[in-house]
């Protein structure tokens, strides 16, 4: 008799705190919808837990169907923010469709530290990652095979490297490991290896490619003249001040401190 | 003190009261394993299937395209299959002989001295978790690799170098890999073969090396054959080791591609996979999965056999 008089009051309370919670979240929680770039997919996601430290009650609601797909949505009205990992277009500009940058992907690529070639051009490292330049001889290095090092398909870093040189699915690897750190590890152990990584795992045990005589820097990225780059773009329809006060706090939020250390701390460059 | 003890020979209700719990108890344990294998078993199939009726099963079975992320995605795992049944294969031809000889040696040659030596090795041998043969591949066949690679195709104008990451390495490491457990179970099958068998054929004249092939060996013929078959299981269900040595690229399975397996498919893309990439890695697991069973029905069958015979 006990245990059931127990067991009624726990269902008792909890049905009361269930009925609290959900008051509560009627009450105060705004809802902010963001749709696009699965390259953005893991920016959006902290995004979204990071917020409720400073914004207790915004709930970013996160969709990924695609760049041009959060566009669309952006202005069917069916969502607040796009986010697009790539530019915009005049054509969505006149739209309607106002851009703030928020961050910028770049990609470092790599070889191993006995390579004397320094630079490649955007060209040749398409050529090198389609099979057509098979030895380093043919870009005034050693007589040393290339290796063609990459990720596994589903990798963000891949998916960037891929879609800013603009051939997307075209490469052949001769590799593909699951990790940046085995690209960097594979690249720092075979001769004639090429890979590429993000940047913030860069390190002394590879040699860093410079792109069209460029060095890779947070400043070359942000002036954009290293080449293997691409903006983290968020959308709105009309200017930020039009938005409601929510979506103006997301990209408040995105400007302070809390929010640029989620943007570095995800290998991102802040495009501040 | 006495009457605080609990003793099944104390009184007679109380032993049947603790017959009747250890016999639910045992029941509940046995319930355990069924229970796991026909729920993996269901539940391999509910997530391994959509991926087939959405793609049909020539558009993922007989397809050769690998491109799961493209724009229009295609998800053909033929030379994944492939992959892992040449891969097993060699590894069984490599392991085999060598497993069965020092099987041999141990039954029936070697001096106990020298048996303990090799019988230790062997339990070591067993314990090295997967992902330190892996290691040793990275650091010790790769690199021998790579030197072949770079003098076989010195002139080759179409390979692709893949710095040793090949369809052989991934091959030398399941071989090592196996030979644990064809050496115990061939040595267990030498083993019962009577020692009246040995007896009659020496005292026939014969020596020992055609005692032991022409009269040991072919009894011994089920239990060896079941150790190939439990060989074949754990070098086909292999994915650590092979993940780091075989560099996962979809290919055809040619001495020195880089190839990937049914297991290190599922491994390496499994991370970022979503929709129907995802479904079809599902799928993966499934088609692998009939594998395993398909190899444990041959078994047992041969198993059945063996009893038949002996």
């Amino acid at each position: 008799m006990k245990k059931v008089l127990y067991g009624v009051m726990i269902l008792l309370l909890s049905i009361n705190l269930v009925g609290c919670k959900g008051a509560s979240a009627a009450d105060g929680d705004q809802k902010v919808r963001m749709n696009g770039s699965t390259s953005m997919e893991k920016l959006v996601n902290g995004l979204a837990e990071v917020i409720r430290d400073t914004y207790p009650n915004i709930t970013v609601e996160p969709q990924f169907t695609g760049s041009s797909a959060g566009i669309e949505s952006l202005i069917m009205g069916t969502t607040d923010i796009a986010t697009i990992s790539r530019s915009i277009s005049d054509a969505e500009k006149e739209q309607g469709v106002v851009e703030h940058a928020v961050a910028i992907d770049g990609i470092a690529a790599v070889t191993h530290l006995s390579n004397p070639v320094d630079t490649l051009t955007k060209e040749q490292l398409i050529d090198i990652y389609q099979g057509n330049i098979r030895n380093w001889r043919e870009l005034g290095g050693n007589d040393q095979p290339i290796v063609v090092i990459g990720r596994e398909a589903g990798s963000g870093t891949r998916g960037a490297f891929e879609e800013i040189l603009g051939v997307p699915d075209t490469f052949r690897y001769a590799q593909e490991v699951n990790e940046t750190g085995a690209v960097i590890a594979k690249v720092a152990s075979i001769p004639g290896a090429i890979g590429y990584v993000s940047l913030d795992v860069i390190d002394d045990s590879t040699k860093v490619l410079a792109i069209d005589g460029v060095h890779v820097s947070e400043e070359t990225i942000k002036n954009g003249s290293y080449q293997i780059q691409r903006p983290f773009i968020m959308a709105t329809l009309g200017s930020l001040e039009e938005q409601n006060i929510n979506v103006q706090n997301v990209f408040h939020f995105i400007d302070s401190k809390e929010g640029q250390q989620l943007i570095t701390s995800i290998g991102l460059i802040s495009a501040k | 003190m006495k009457e605080n003890t609990i003793s099944i020979i104390s009184n007679k209700k109380m032993k049947s009261r603790v017959e009747k719990m250890a016999k639910v108890i045992f029941q509940c344990c046995a319930t355990v394993s069924v229970v796991a294998v026909f729920s993996i078993t269901l539940y391999m199939f509910i997530s391994g299937t959509p991926a087939i009726f959405k793609e049909g099963i020539a558009g993922i079975l007989f397809n050769s395209v690998w491109q799961p992320t493209a724009a229009t995605p295609s998800f053909g795992i033929l030379y994944i299959i492939l992959t892992s049944i040449v891969g097993v294969f060699l590894a069984i031809c490599i392991g085999v002989p060598i497993g069965v000889f020092t099987a041999i040696n141990l039954a029936e040659i070697a001096s106990p001295r020298v048996k303990k030596i090799v019988r230790s090795a062997i339990e070591l041998l067993a314990g090295i978790p997967s992902v330190i043969y892996g290691l040793l591949g990275v650091l010790i066949i790769n690199p021998v690799m790579f030197r072949l690679e770079l003098w076989i195709f010195r002139d080759s104008t179409t390979h692709q170098f893949t710095g040793g990451a090949n369809l052989i390495s991934a091959v030398f490491v399941l071989a090592i890999m196996i030979l644990p457990t064809l050496i115990n179970i061939s040595e267990t099958a030498l083993n019962t073969v009577p020692d009246e068998y040995r007896k009659s054929s020496l005292a026939l004249g014969a020596s020992r090396m055609q005692t032991i092939f022409k009269v040991v060996l072919p009894s011994a013929k089920p239990g060896i054959i079941s150790a190939i078959v439990l060989g074949v299981g754990r070098a086909i269900g292999e994915a650590m080791a092979i993940v780091l040595v075989a560099g996962n690229v979809v290919n055809l399975p040619a001495p020195f591609n880089s190839v990937r397996f049914l297991t290190t498919a599922i491994v390496s893309e499994m991370g970022y996979a979503q929709g129907e990439h995802r479904d079809v890695l599902f799928t993966i697991g499934l088609v692998l999965f009939v594998f395993i069973i398909v190899i444990n029905l041959v078994l047992t069958y041969i198993l059945k056999r063996g009893d038949q015979n002996g």
